[in-house]
């Protein structure tokens, strides 16, 4: 397991590699330039801010100086934010979003799995239908109706929670609520069709035989098989959702990760974008690792596989 | 009853999360007097040589101080870091006289070299400030500035004593006092900004939270970018005294509509702006809470002269004449926006400009037949470009239908993401193009510069020696009643060529508390922080705003 751990975080340098190649110069086809304005500024100064910012070099030199950089780890400085490098934007922005993430994805997780095993064991019983009609609603409403929706309910009409901001705790159920909704209604549907498949297999029945309590049938022998394509899909998701979600970190001014990502790709601030770009790529590449030892963790059959092919 | 069991287990979990939520939730309300303001876009920085934006100067109008200040709401000069100056005969030499009590942040005097080093550095030409060019006024800056010059000492900036400062201007400029609020006028510590970096150096730290050291009323507290930016007051200010607010936090919140609930929710006491839909709403349910203020800004389409059909004069006058500006402003736009007839704000220049552009369809249909386009035949499609935006989609349609049925124009609109669009109008790809203007001082010359033969902002292609020549005379003549006619002439010219065809001069509707007290506005949303105060009612939290409207 360890060989095939380090094996796959060896693999990541150059897909990095080209992630930063390719982005590196795709951004550079964009029309429009960081400094491009409204209000244009004289033609000397637009030369010396391109000779501040090494841009006024040829291509192909500025992308071995940023080789360099980043090879100290440095990302460069925000073309936007002249007062910060964008390791420190970066910084200020992922916990925000992960702290984000993580309420998402347990709202997704509590909701998910909790509907999703109760509608299996009442298969095609409004128990069954109700939750799994609101999970097909989840799925299909757009974070940018549902967030404005609550905030109506909520914050607009009952006063109970604030429309905006990051401040106190009471300010991050909706935000974590809109974001953990769709995530939880996926999760409410593969818990329900792999608990479904599981339930109907003989272990269970031996189980249930043996008089263990239904609780311990449930949760002890049956979920964790029907667990398995939840993992599966919380290792992609769990990436997206603690990068941060650029709409729910709009409506609900949220300093986060996924403002300053699509705020750089406006504004052309290339060293942002791809300084964005490689810790989202990093942050993907790593949670698909992690999917992979906890995948193999619950099935001995992957274990075995794994041991194979390293 | 197992599944009950089962239940049972699950909603004992569930209720220790949230009662473990429960404990965490706490109150976040601000206990000492504080304005909140939602403040458009994230500020790029806080460093005054470097900033371009609106949002920006706000905030550092309440961290840095200039020689002068404007009036509240006529926006004339007033002493602010000077207390008195005097101005030579010809109106080329000022003499500033800075009151001895005004002191940095750190307790430091405010002197006249601070005001030259500041200038000098904003003129450096290795720094690239966007805003240097205000200060080409000052002699011989634009050669500093565009390197051509090494010896600042020749630049019209000296510094007799800690307390004199004489200014020398290329020639009289009445303009000059006025733009003394603007940033790139303000002074900076330079023994703090050379603590943390060189006199160049873009991303120079002098200006962090910990580091900055001010001359403004207030000083500045929190950064958190995307978040707030929260200034107290500084008790070193010269008139410390007057000022009332302890502490002002700015949010950066680009989402109107999220703006616009923070507003009703109570977390905000004062808007940048209001969204469109919102505002019929609020004038009819809560005028109490919405202001509409006219504003130093005109809404226009650039038109690229370098294209047929567009390079024959009487085609743009044609396309210029065929627009009804009342029906644009009245039922498309909802705010009370001005027709704009002429391209400066008829209300700030102080002339009444000799052309002016009315809805004529006789006289637009005979142009397009004079330039061989009878009743629109032989026209070629035209495109109009715009930035992508409800707003800009909704006046394009409207004015697609007036040049069809006015002009048989083939109309077909076009909208591009922001920095695409500015490429498109640098490079002159394009017919037609949504622009706008928003003045930084108070002076028609800061309009009508844009359209200097290949100045940066003129992006039409379009050039007149007469212009030009009218502009340059302007910026020598000492009179301010002959300068203003020189402007209005200038005006008349750029109007009757059309390389730009105005449509409405904006206004800035925006949602203020009535917990703010002494509020006094001006035509450039100049707003005074140091003079404004909350009411005591602002300590406690405000009850959701209901409106009956579409919410």
């Amino acid at each position: 397991m360890t060989r095939f751990i380090v094996k796959r975080l060896i693999e990541i340098v150059p897909v990095l590699f080209i992630i930063v190649t390719l982005v590196f110069f795709m951004i550079r086809l964009a029309p429009g330039g960081p400094f491009d304005a409204e209000k244009s500024a004289p033609p000397e100064v637009l030369e010396n801010l391109e000779a501040y910012y090494h841009l006024d070099l040829p291509l192909h030199r500025q992308y071995l100086m940023y080789l360099g950089q980043l090879v100290h780890g440095d990302l460069g400085p925000s073309f936007k934010n002249s007062n910060f490098s964008v390791n420190e934007l970066i910084a200020l922005g992922f916990p925000v979003s992960l702290e984000l993430g993580l309420y998402a994805l347990a709202i997704a997780l509590v909701i998910g799995l909790a509907s999703g095993i109760s509608a299996s064991l009442k298969p095609n019983s409004a128990r069954d239908y109700v939750p799994m009609s609101l999970a097909m609603a989840g799925i299909c409403i757009p974070n940018f109706v549902l967030g404005p929706l609550l905030v109506l309910v909520f914050a607009l009409w009952l006063g109970w929670l604030p429309a905006s901001g990051w401040d106190g705790p009471l300010h991050k159920i909706l935000p974590a609520l809109t974001l953990g909704a769709a995530y939880a209604a996926y999760v409410a549907r593969l818990t329900r069709g792999s608990m479904l498949e599981i339930l109907s297999q003989d272990f269970i029945r031996t189980a249930r035989a043996k008089g263990l309590s239904e609780a311990r049938v449930v949760l002890r022998h049956a979920l964790r098989g029907g667990i398995q394509p939840v993992v599966s899909f919380l290792g992609p998701a769990a990436a997206g959702l603690l990068s941060g979600s650029f709409v729910i970190e709009t409506i609900f001014q949220i300093p986060g990760l996924g403002r300053f990502f699509v705020q750089a790709a406006f504004n052309r601030d290339y060293t942002m974008i791809l300084g964005t770009v490689l810790f989202y790529a990093s942050l993907i590449l790593v949670f698909n690792l992690a999917v992979d030892v906890i995948e193999a963790f619950l099935d001995p059959r992957i274990r075995e596989e794994h041991r194979n092919h390293a | 009853m197992r599944t009950r069991l089962l239940y049972s287990q699950i909603l004992a979990r569930l209720g220790l999360l949230a009662a473990a939520a429960a404990l965490f939730a706490g109150c976040s309300e601000p206990q000492i007097k504080t304005l909140r303001v939602g403040n458009g876009t994230d500020p790029q920085a806080l460093d005054p040589h470097i900033v371009q934006g609106v949002p920006e100067h706000r905030i550092l109008s309440t961290l840095l101080e200039g020689l002068v200040d404007a009036d509240r709401s006529t926006l004339e000069p007033i002493p602010a870091v000077a207390s008195s100056w005097e101005i030579s005969a010809g109106g080329t030499v000022y003499t500033f006289h800075l009151r001895p009590e005004a002191r940095w942040s750190n307790g430091d005097p405010v002197t006249a070299r601070d005001f030259v080093y500041s200038w000098r550095r904003i003129l450096t030409p290795t720094l690239a400030a966007d805003y240097a060019y205000m200060l080409h006024c000052l002699k011989n800056a634009k050669l500093y500035n565009e390197g051509k010059l090494d010896d600042f000492s020749q630049v019209g900036a000296k510094a007799l004593d800690d307390r004199t400062l004489e200014v020398t201007l290329e020639a009289a400029n009445p303009s000059f006092l006025s733009m003394q609020i603007h940033s790139a006028w303000y002074p900076v510590h330079q023994a703090t900004v050379e603590a943390f970096g060189r006199i160049d150096q873009r991303d120079n730290r002098w200006s962090r939270p910990g580091n900055f050291v001010g001359n403004g009323a207030f000083v500045l507290e929190r950064w958190v970018p995307n978040n707030v930016i929260e200034v107290v007051k500084n008790d070193l200010y010269w008139n410390a005294a007057s000022v009332r607010l302890p502490r002002i936090q700015f949010y950066p919140i680009d989402n109107l509509l999220t703006e616009e609930r923070s507003f009703r929710t109570g977390r905000l006491d004062l808007t940048e702006n209001c969204p469109i839909e919102k505002i019929p709403v609020y004038v009819r349910e809560r005028p109490d809470l919405i202001r509409i203020d006219p504003y130093l800004g005109t809404y226009f389409y650039r038109i690229n002269t370098t294209r047929p059909p567009f390079d024959d004069v009487r085609v743009r006058k044609a396309f210029a004449f065929a627009l009804n500006r009342d029906a644009i402003a009245h039922d498309v736009l909802t705010a009370g926006q001005k027709p704009a007839r002429t391209y400066c704000v008829p209300e700030a220049v102080g002339y009444t400009c000799p052309v002016a552009i009315d809805y004529n369809v006789a006289e637009a249909r005979r142009l397009l037949e004079e330039a061989g386009y009878p009743g629109g035949k032989g026209l070629p499609r035209v495109e109009i470009l715009f930035n992508t935006s409800e707003a800009h989609k909704l006046i394009a349609e409207a004015v697609q239908r007036m040049w069809k049925e006015n002009l048989g124009a083939n109309i077909t609109l076009v909208n591009q993401d922001w920095k695409v669009y500015l490429e498109s109008q640098n490079s002159l790809d394009y017919q037609v193009a949504r622009a706008s203007w928003i003045g930084d001082y108070n002076d028609p010359v800061n309009f009508l510069d844009c359209f200097i033969t290949n100045g940066g902002n003129n992006r039409t292609g379009w050039s007149s020696p007469e212009y030009d020549g009218l502009l340059h005379q302007a910026s020598r003549e000492p009179d301010p009643k002959t300068r203003l006619d020189l402007l209005a002439k200038a005006e008349g010219i750029l109007l009757s060529e059309a390389p730009i065809i105005p449509i409405y001069h904006y206004v800035h509707p925006y949602l203020r508390s009535p917990d703010i007290i002494d509020w006094q506005t001006n035509i450039l949303g100049y707003i005074s922080f140091k003079h404004l105060d909350l009411r005591d009612s602002a300590l406690q939290p405000r009850p959701v705003i209901r409106l009956k409207g579409p919410s």
